[in-house]
């Protein structure tokens, strides 16, 4: 009980900012539309009025006079009925028109917002939290961002809005048939909270069992081949049993739950219907007097009349639906809420930081000096511009340099200790070391995703803290171990390194790559649509196609971590002449399993828990008969 | 399909049948309550009237007599709206558990072939999503497909009884609202359709880029990314937004036939009874004449959304379908041979290729004669078929043609468990399950003591490590095995492997991130405690085959050479090749160490 408030505090403050955004992305459609459902409840709660009149003269006609004497009123009354309809049809038509346009506008904002944001967030966002709940942003949660804007709040507004007019007009008829109509309501929310809360409780449940059974499908048809080489069929099916009955029971439960919750809620209200008819009944019978707002205007109402009966029970029929129509949308809008907070979470999310200043950009040499410069020159600089106004000009080589690094990502846990590396330009330095060892963690230092707790990372003798992200990371090329391709062709992905390179220079850099080859031998070449990841390609093959992703690019520094991990070393000996003409000139920061492939480097650092233990050239750790020697023997597992 | 779908109801029939009854037992009711609301203000009203020939009773009296009978109607009626939903929730829930069973049941039944053909994520879809759409629809046809048709019929009728001719202004009304209703779905359908799929690849590149979040900073490319979305969003924005649009036109299209049919009967029932005087109409009637047009024209809204629904799970309906109709593409011969002699394997000009349609054979007459007891090493580039090659030993895939034996007979001849009860594979793409080491372990024999597990993981060289964890070999592996190193997960899955005492053991790259001594160990382990199994090593390293019997070097799916290491090593150009790379600027033949890390 004591954790109500602030969960009430938490659905006012992001319903109120759903509607402020809604409100300064569409200020005048939203006042339309808020006007539309305003009258649209108004007028759809008043024909009662009008059935009521209507009902009265036909009660009077029908004694004395008929159609020849009150036909006229009654035709008067139907057209100002119509009228109203007619009013009402218009109102309901824009207001349905323009709640698609805003809803779709509002998703795909929010969408957006959600996706920008998201391009912004540090790595350590991405590293720690999981991918499928990253998605389950994009999907649930502005699923039921969806069905809140778009279906139950106006529903909950125009019900809400009918529940008043109406329970007005009924105290404009009578008070006391009002309050038995209001015990009525009473009850109904009771059960509401019994019987709703009792299904929201049991989705939840089942929703929990939904995840467990689609896990253990997600992981029995990954391993299907396992099974099958295994004869674990039968097995299998009896495990799949306990989990696919577990949700059959917790699905049985939420939906009987909800499905009872309409028929309970419709009886009530014709029960109060009954009620509020025989209490009228006794009223009429017994000539009770009436107390009302409107008696103060109108004599018919001071007793209790047939008409005012029977529009009354036509009315509590109505109020008894909005009523249901709102415990109806109450569930729908808590979950809404509970979507909405979550995509206002990750638009909440804190961005990386950057406040670097240095920017890479184009420069020539005029008269032996640097000189900044539009046109692409192969020629790099970086901008620093000082306190006093001054603006120097570095020329970009590859000299990095990391002095006594300390580096944790969790408190407490430090990874790497006074790491000091220097590497030269054109310089091949290999990590090599365990899992865990610090390897990758040095390069994430390198390119700025983590920020390093003590020390200092050079880059041609600038400080990389005082170098803007963007020109950091486009100096820098990195092949990963587990490749990402994206939707496209082939010559798309390649592109990506370099968004406009030509078509010669993608192709030149995938036989670069070695990568040529096969590209060739695929059903379209070039223009072979990749998609899942490049799922119809072999592993290697997509790290032949990465490898060519960042030789389009022609950074002077690369990092390649486990870049070959996956390709064959027949392959890997083809690759290699691509690799070594890609490394040409370049400083290279290689991490392998392979040692074959970190042989030749200038400089070998071995890594054990953070800490550099040997460094040298492969020659001199062979000698030193040390950690590298016994793994190059073959002593250790590298993982 | 449908006869095919209906056939997973089974245990759930009565409640599926019940569901219905109780429904219709509930609109039945329903329908009279309006009815016995009436006569209530009837009695209110105090006039004599007469009702069905009968004379209503009136005063208090009535009141009470009317009143009662309506408390009992509502009691009944939520008595059945609760069982049919308590039965429709049942019946619902229990088929999706069926047909998520009946299609669990026959993919377990599936060969390799039917696996790959259907991708493993498809399957995931099939048995997740497509499941719950035909749940869903299963639900709407017991419940609410039953409750409109009823509902509108009752309502007309009853409309008649009360409203005599003025029943047909609700008649009248069905067709146009039917045809106005449907012209929106179909409008309105293909856009939806359309627009689904475009989400679909929206949510997709969205997961792609979170997934490679590394590779588009690394290439500064979120500005480029941001375009691309925002491309594809406001894509999907309009699409949607025309969807919804036409859709929207539900809503007023209803009001406008409801506020027709509303005034209409208003006037024309207020013109009769001042007409007639009372005698055939009166004001009870009319009101009760609305309340019934408004059923008709719900039921009606109801009915045409119900149908939308139906044909949105009818693409689930057909993708579960082809699940289910699928025929294994393997499966053990009438009169199958259980035993199997001993571990010799032949390959008779053997070809084979996946898919008939697929141009070229990953197998070319392959010929080659293994002794029981043999160990084979099999050496290749990717791509050269070595999987291909062992995957038919164990029957997982058929030849195309020509003749696999082993011990002297077709496999095709053997019962299938029996055959692969004796030729254990450890895949290359293996797979650890959620369960601790133990459970995992005794995949490969459910019986088998915990002193036969550490004796398979003493020769798997898996022993030391499993040991050394805390809980030791009752220690929990996560899903996917992500809690224990790739070197580790692989001398798990031999040591399963090892735990079926096969007559045939292959090994497809299963050593890739052992280290080189540890490799050797393994490798002395199995002669050693498995002198008699023939042994098929594939593996990228030299080293990991050099001590075999006989090595088979692979290239393009033909069989390149034949022998030991020594008679390859110098002739065969390829063998030389992959062991010269490996062992370069050398002289003292270190083996090379370290992982080749292929997980």
């Amino acid at each position: 009980m004591n954790n109500r408030p602030p969960k009430r505090k938490m659905q006012k403050g992001v319903i109120k900012r759903t509607i402020k955004l809604m409100f300064a992305y569409y200020p005048h459609m939203m006042v339309v539309a808020l006007l539309c459902i305003l009258f649209n409840a108004v007028v759809s709660s008043l024909p009662s009025i009008f059935m009521y009149n209507v009902f009265t003269i036909v009660g009077i006609a029908a004694k004395n006079g008929g159609w020849a004497v009150y036909g006229g009123e009654v035709t008067k009354y139907m057209l100002i009925l119509i009228g109203l309809y007619v009013l009402s049809l218009i109102s309901g038509a824009v207001n349905k028109q323009l709640l698609a346009i805003m809803t779709q506008g509002f998703l795909k904002k929010m969408r957006e917002r959600m996706f920008n944001g998201m391009q912004n967030l540090p790595i350590k966002y991405f590293d720690t939290n999981n991918n499928g709940d990253i998605m389950s942003y994009y999907t649930n949660d502005i699923d039921t961002l969806r069905q809140m804007i778009s279906e139950s709040l106006p529903q909950l507004l125009t019900s809400g809005i009918m529940v008043l007019t109406l329970f007005f007009i009924m105290l404009w008829y009578s008070i006391w048939l009002t309050l038995i109509v209001l015990a009525g309501v009473v009850s109904i929310v009771l059960v509401t909270k019994k019987v709703g809360g009792g299904a929201g409780k049991y989705f939840i449940s089942q929703q929990r069992a939904v995840g467990k059974l689609e896990g253990f499908i997600e992981e029995m048809m990954n391993g299907q081949k396992v099974v099958k080489v295994f004869c674990h069929e039968e097995q299998a099916k009896q495990d799949f049993d306990k989990v696919n009955d577990f949700l059959c029971n917790e699905s049985t439960r939420a939906h009987s739950y909800a499905n009872m919750l309409m028929p309970i809620l419709g009886n009530i209200g014709h029960v109060l219907y009954v009620l509020v008819a025989i209490i009228g009944g006794v009223f009429i019978l017994q000539s009770v007097s009436n107390v009302s707002i409107g008696a103060v205007s109108d004599k018919d109402l001071l007793v209790f009349n047939i008409s005012l009966v029977l529009s009354f029970l036509q009315m509590t029929r109505q109020f008894c639906n909005n009523i249901n129509q709102v415990s109806n949308q109450i569930n729908a809008v808590v979950m809404g809420v509970a979507g909405a907070k979550r995509v206002f979470d990750l638009i909440d999310e804190k961005p990386e930081v950057d406040d670097g200043y240095v920017m890479l950009v184009n420069a020539k040499e005029v008269d032996g000096q640097l000189v900044e410069c539009e046109e692409r020159t192969n020629l790099w600089a970086w901008k620093h511009p000082h306190g006093d106004g001054t603006v120097t000009y570095t020329k970009l080589e590859g000299d990095v340099v990391l002095t006594d690094v300390d580096f944790e990502y969790e408190k407490g846990k430090p990874v790497l200790h006074d790491v000091s590396i220097f590497a030269k330009p054109g310089q091949k330095v290999a990590f090599v070391g365990a899992t865990g060892a610090g390897k990758t963690t040095i390069t994430n230092l390198l390119n700025r995703f983590y920020d390093i707790a003590d020390g200092k990372i050079r880059y041609d003798g600038i400080n990389i803290n005082k170098i803007k992200k963007a020109d950091l990371r486009r100096s820098l090329g990195i092949v990963l171990q587990d490749t990402n391709l994206f939707t496209g062709t082939v010559m798309d992905n390649i592109r990506y390194g370099k968004l406009d390179a030509t078509d010669e220079e993608c192709i030149a850099a995938a036989k670069l790559a070695g990568a040529d080859d096969f590209i060739t031998r695929l059903p379209d070449g070039y223009n072979t649509l990749l998609s899942g990841n490049g799922a119809n390609l072999s592993q290697g093959q997509r790290q032949l196609l990465s490898i060519a992703r960042a030789a389009v690019a022609d950074p002077p520094v690369m990092i390649l971590d486990e870049a070959t991990s996956s390709i064959d070393t027949r392959t890997e000996a083809i690759v290699s002449r691509g690799m070594d003409a890609l490394m040409q000139g370049r400083t290279v920061f290689v991490i392998a399993h392979r040692l074959s492939t970190v042989k030749n480097s200038d400089v070998i650092i071995v890594l054990d828990h953070g800490r550099i233990i040997e460094r040298g050239n492969h020659e001199k750790l062979i000698e030193e008969k040390g950690q590298y020697y016994q793994l190059y023997t073959g002593a250790f597992e590298m993982e | 399909m449908v006869k095919k779908l209906a056939k997973s109801v089974r245990e759930y029939k009565t409640a599926a049948i019940l569901s219905p009854i109780f429904v219709s037992l509930e609109v039945v009711l329903e329908c009279l309550i309006p009815f016995v609301i009436t006569l209530l203000t009837k009695a209110i009203k105090n006039e004599p009237d007469i009702v069905l020939g009968m004379n209503v009773i009136l005063g208090m009296t009535g009141v009470f007599t009317y009143g009662g009978i309506l408390v009992g109607l509502a009691i009944a009626s939520l008595a059945c709206g609760a069982l049919s939903g308590m039965f429709c929730a049942r019946a619902s829930s229990g088929y999706a558990k069926n047909l998520r069973k009946d299609l669990y049941y026959k993919i377990q039944e599936f060969s390799f072939k039917n696996i790959d053909k259907f991708s493993t994520p498809s399957l995931v879809t099939r048995m997740t999503t497509d499941t719950n759409n035909v749940q869903f629809a299963f639900m709407m046809i017991i419940r609410i497909a039953v409750r409109a048709p009823l509902m509108m019929i009752f309502s007309i009728v009853m409309a008649f009884i009360v409203g005599g001719n003025l029943g047909w202004i609700f008649v009248g009304v069905i067709p146009p609202l039917s045809v106005a209703l449907l012209l929106i779905m179909r409008k309105a359908m293909p856009v939806f359709k359309r627009v689904f799929k475009k989400y679909d690849a929206l949510n997709e590149s969205i997961q792609e880029n979170v997934r490679g979040m590394r590779v588009v900073k690394s290439f500064v490319r979120e500005e480029y990314e941001k375009q691309k979305f925002d491309r594809a969003a406001t894509d999907v924005q309009v699409d949607f937004t025309k969807a919804e649009r036409i859709l929207a036109w539900n809503n007023p299209v209803m009001q406008f036939f409801f506020y027709t049919v509303l005034t209409t009967v208003l006037f024309l029932g207020s013109y009769l009874i001042m007409t007639v005087s009372g005698v055939t109409y009166n004001v009870e009637d009319i009101s009760q004449l609305i309340v019934y047009g408004m059923q008709v024209l719900m039921s009606l809204m109801m009915l045409s959304m119900v149908l939308v629904m139906i044909v949105m799970s009818i693409e689930s309906a057909r993708r579960i379908c082809e699940v289910l109709d699928e025929e294994s593409t393997l499966k053990s011969p009438e009169n199958a041979v259980f035993d199997v002699a001993d571990g010799s394997i032949d390959f008779d000009s053997v070809s084979f290729k996946y898919s008939a349609a697929a141009e070229r054979n990953a197998l070319e007459n392959v010929n080659i004669h293994i002794k029981s007891g043999e160990t084979i090493g099999i050496i290749g580039g990717t791509g050269s078929s070595k999987t291909s090659l062992v995957n038919l030993i164990s029957r997982l895939y058929d030849a195309t043609d020509g003749s696999v034996k082993v011990g002297g007979r077709d496999v095709k001849e053997y019962d299938l468990t029996a055959l692969r009860n004796q030729v254990a594979v450890v895949l290359q793409k293996n797979e650890l399950f959620s369960g601790t080491i133990k459970e995992n372990l005794r995949w490969g024999d459910p019986n088998a003591t915990d002193e036969q597990l550490v004796e398979a993981c003493k020769i798997a060289a898996a022993d030391d490590f499993v040991s050394s964890f805390p809980n030791g070999y009752d220690t929990y592996i996560e899903q996917g095995g992500t809690n224990v190193s790739g070197g580790q997960k692989q001398r798990l899955c031999i040591a399963r492997a090892l735990l079926k005492k096969p007559k045939i053991l292959i090994l497809d790259d299963s050593t890739s991130a052992v280290d080189t001594r540890t490799d050797k160990m393994i490798r002395d382990g199995l002669k050693k405690y498995a002198p008699d199994t023939t042994k098929i090593i594939i593996a990228q390293r030299t080293s990991s085959v050099e001590d075999a019997d006989r090595i088979i070097v692979m290239d393009g799916g033909k069989i390149n050479a034949v022998g030991t290491h020594s008679e390859l090593l110098g002739k065969n150009p390829i063998y030389t090749e992959v062991y010269t790379t490996q062992n370069k600027a050398d002289s003292d033949k270190v083996s090379i160490g370290g992982g080749d890390g292929n997980e």
